[in-house]
């Protein structure tokens, strides 16, 4: 089932475009990641689907429902993690999340059991009479995602989820989001840091300049752009380019002395060692996995050399 | 296209948070302080020269209320002194305050509308400021209990009852211009000046222009034509009275002061027949004020509409 669909969705302010003609299908428990630079069109493409801004041209539809039309009912279904995510500083963890409940309309007893559970789910129920301004990055960063639990989401809209934390905080985070696609939640995630999304995400689309670049999985990205969904570097004795590139399946190969870059469609590491066994020696293999940063940084590169 | 859901859900919610906060805030506490301790400076001076004379005067606790002693002014005159500035302190960091903690996105992503948080907070500013006058109010009447030792009249009551609805309405002249500022700058800093700006603006030099103004009227008119002059004396209270300012002392002048029959210049042939100082009952006095009532609950709604209107075309990012 399309959870989220939009067709021909732009925004512009004035002359400048922010989201030119965006059609993008977002099927149930999926994790889709909307990547690209800053600036690029990724939050108000977000706040387009919350009903927050108002769309220039274009339509779209949450859970089918229309974000213009009826707000309130796609917020009451929808989570939303804002980037640099802000609290009332002067009020405690638990007081925050409480105000959010009464804006939910939650009666009493559903909202104390319900605050008491995501406090507990994101590590944060030691500290939830502690106020907010002394919280770190990271403790507000979960917070927020309790915040979006508490309406019992069918969609999570995290905007820049692992921004300015550090590298075992934004682990951390990433695999509580992991959590959230186990319970059958649908994730969409903005990210310019791809090579820390890449991972958690079934798929992407790549945005530049408001257009949306590339879409699918991420090795489906490779091999578009790369040539090859596989990386395969090999250390054996040099003088083995040709034969490597006369194996079915390989797109490319760099050799320098005895190190050899291949990229292919497959995963062609037994085919590789048979060959620099019996016409040498083999002394490491290994498969690297494409970042999107490469398919971002190449693609890009080309569409610039083309223009 | 027609939006669906009630523009209301969500109001109490806003309502009850941004009145805790203001009731608990440090800000409230400070103009508490403040607001109470000129208040029985003024009430105490009142009462010593009312003790006086006690008996002689059949509304003593709107007396009360207005006699100021040389160098104090009244309760009343404090009160019109510092309600703005409490206004404009409950208001001027309310929207942009919200950007700047990042909180605004977050909250409007929550089943409500702009038009809740907005009125919320509006409503919620009001009811601070009604809680304060009120607890005021009854400490000034208590006082006048205690040193005075004469029970109020109800008529007294209802009298002070408009002057209190009336004072919350100038109150909300403020309240909805911090608010209109809050929206309209990013900087919280910079809405409270502009606020106070226009507050010094009305309090200082409004005045000076209108008696710049009326001076210039009147020698216009023609010093042996009894009738231009009176049009052009019309003509400068007409101008002074766009300020709410004006208004509101017009106000309190005929609400407090039973024995006011007009708010303008009076011919001797309407006087006719009229047992000057005689109080009028408070039916004609408020009858007196309702123009002005009127257009100081005007001058809210249209500054309040104005600031719903910015705020409905703002963007929610930052």
């Amino acid at each position: 089932m399309t959870v989220i669909q939009t067709r021909g969705l732009t925004k512009r302010y004035g002359r400048v475009v922010a989201v030119e003609n965006l059609n993008l299908e977002v099927a149930e428990g999926e994790v889709f990641g909307l990547l690209g630079p800053n600036g690029s069109g990724k939050t108000t493409t977000i706040l387009m689907l919350l009903g927050l801004t108002e769309p220039t041209a274009g339509e779209a539809r949450v859970l089918g429902l229309d974000p213009m039309r009826e707000p309130l009912k796609v917020k009451a279904k929808v989570g939303y993690l804002p980037d640099q995510v802000g609290f009332y500083g002067e009020l405690t963890a638990w007081e925050n999340l409480r105000y959010t409940t009464r804006l939910l309309g939650l009666p009493e007893a559903e909202a104390k059991a319900r605050i008491e559970e995501v406090l507990k789910r994101m590590g944060l129920w030691e500290v939830k009479d502690r106020r907010v301004s002394a919280f770190s990055r990271g403790m507000r960063q979960r917070l927020g995602l309790a915040e979006v639990l508490l309406k019992r989401p069918r969609v999570a809209i995290l905007d820049e989820p692992t921004l300015g934390l550090d590298p075992e905080a934004a682990r951390e985070f990433l695999a509580l989001i992991k959590g959230l696609k186990q319970e059958g939640i649908t994730v969409l995630l903005s990210s310019h840091l791809l090579h820390q999304v890449q991972e958690i995400c079934d798929r992407v689309g790549l945005f530049h300049k408001g257009r949306l670049a590339l879409l699918g999985t991420v090795e489906e990205l490779a091999q578009r752009v790369l040539g090859g969904g596989y990386e395969i570097l090999v250390e054996a004795s040099p003088g083995l380019a040709q034969a490597f590139a006369a194996l079915d399946g390989v797109a490319k190969v760099e050799a320098e002395e005895g190190r050899y870059r291949i990229l292919a469609t497959r995963d062609l590491r037994p085919e590789l060692a048979r060959i620099a066994v019996t016409q040498g020696s083999l002394y490491g293999l290994s498969l690297r996995k494409p970042s999107l940063d490469e398919v971002y940084a190449h693609y890009f590169q080309e569409v610039a050399h083309a223009a | 296209m027609r939006r669906e859901g009630s523009p209301w859900t969500g109001l109490w919610a806003v309502f009850f948070k941004e009145m805790a906060d203001h009731l608990s805030g440090l800000r409230m506490r400070i103009l508490e302080a403040l607001i109470l301790l000129s208040a029985l400076a003024a009430l105490y001076t009142g009462t010593q020269t009312l003790r006086q004379t006690v008996g002689e005067d059949p509304y003593l606790y709107l007396k009360l209320l207005t006699t100021a002693q040389d160098p104090l002014p009244s309760f009343v005159g404090f009160l019109s002194f510092f309600v703005p500035l409490a206004a404009i302190a409950l208001a001027f960091d309310a929207v942009n305050g919200e950007y700047a903690r990042g909180t605004l996105s977050r909250i409007l992503s929550q089943p409500i509308y702009r038009d809740a948080l907005l009125f919320g907070k509006f409503l919620a500013g009001l009811g601070t400021l009604a809680v304060l006058l009120l607890a005021l109010f009854l400490l000034v009447v208590g006082l006048g209990l205690f040193t005075l030792g004469v029970p109020p009249e109800a008529e007294e009551m209802a009298r002070a009852f408009f002057f209190l609805l009336a004072t919350l309405a100038y109150a909300g002249f403020w309240l909805a211009l911090g608010l209109l500022f809050s929206v309209l700058f990013r900087q919280p800093a910079t809405a409270a000046l502009a606020a106070i700006g226009v507050w010094l603006f009305f309090a200082v030099f409004f005045p000076i222009l209108t008696d710049l103004a009326a001076s210039a009227l009147l020698l216009q008119a023609d010093p042996f034509d009894p009738e231009s002059q009176l049009r052009q004396a019309n003509l400068a209270l007409w101008i002074s009275r766009l300020s709410p300012n004006t208004l509101y002392a017009e106000t309190l002048t005929a609400v407090l002061n039973p024995a006011v029959r007009s708010l303008g210049p009076i011919l001797i042939t309407q006087l006719e027949g009229a047992v000057l100082g005689t109080p009028l009952p408070l039916g004609q006095s408020l009858l007196l004020v309702w123009p002005q009532l009127t257009g100081l609950f005007a001058l809210v709604i249209l500054l309040f509409t104005l600031a719903y209107v910015a705020f409905q075309r703002q963007e929610v990012r930052a």
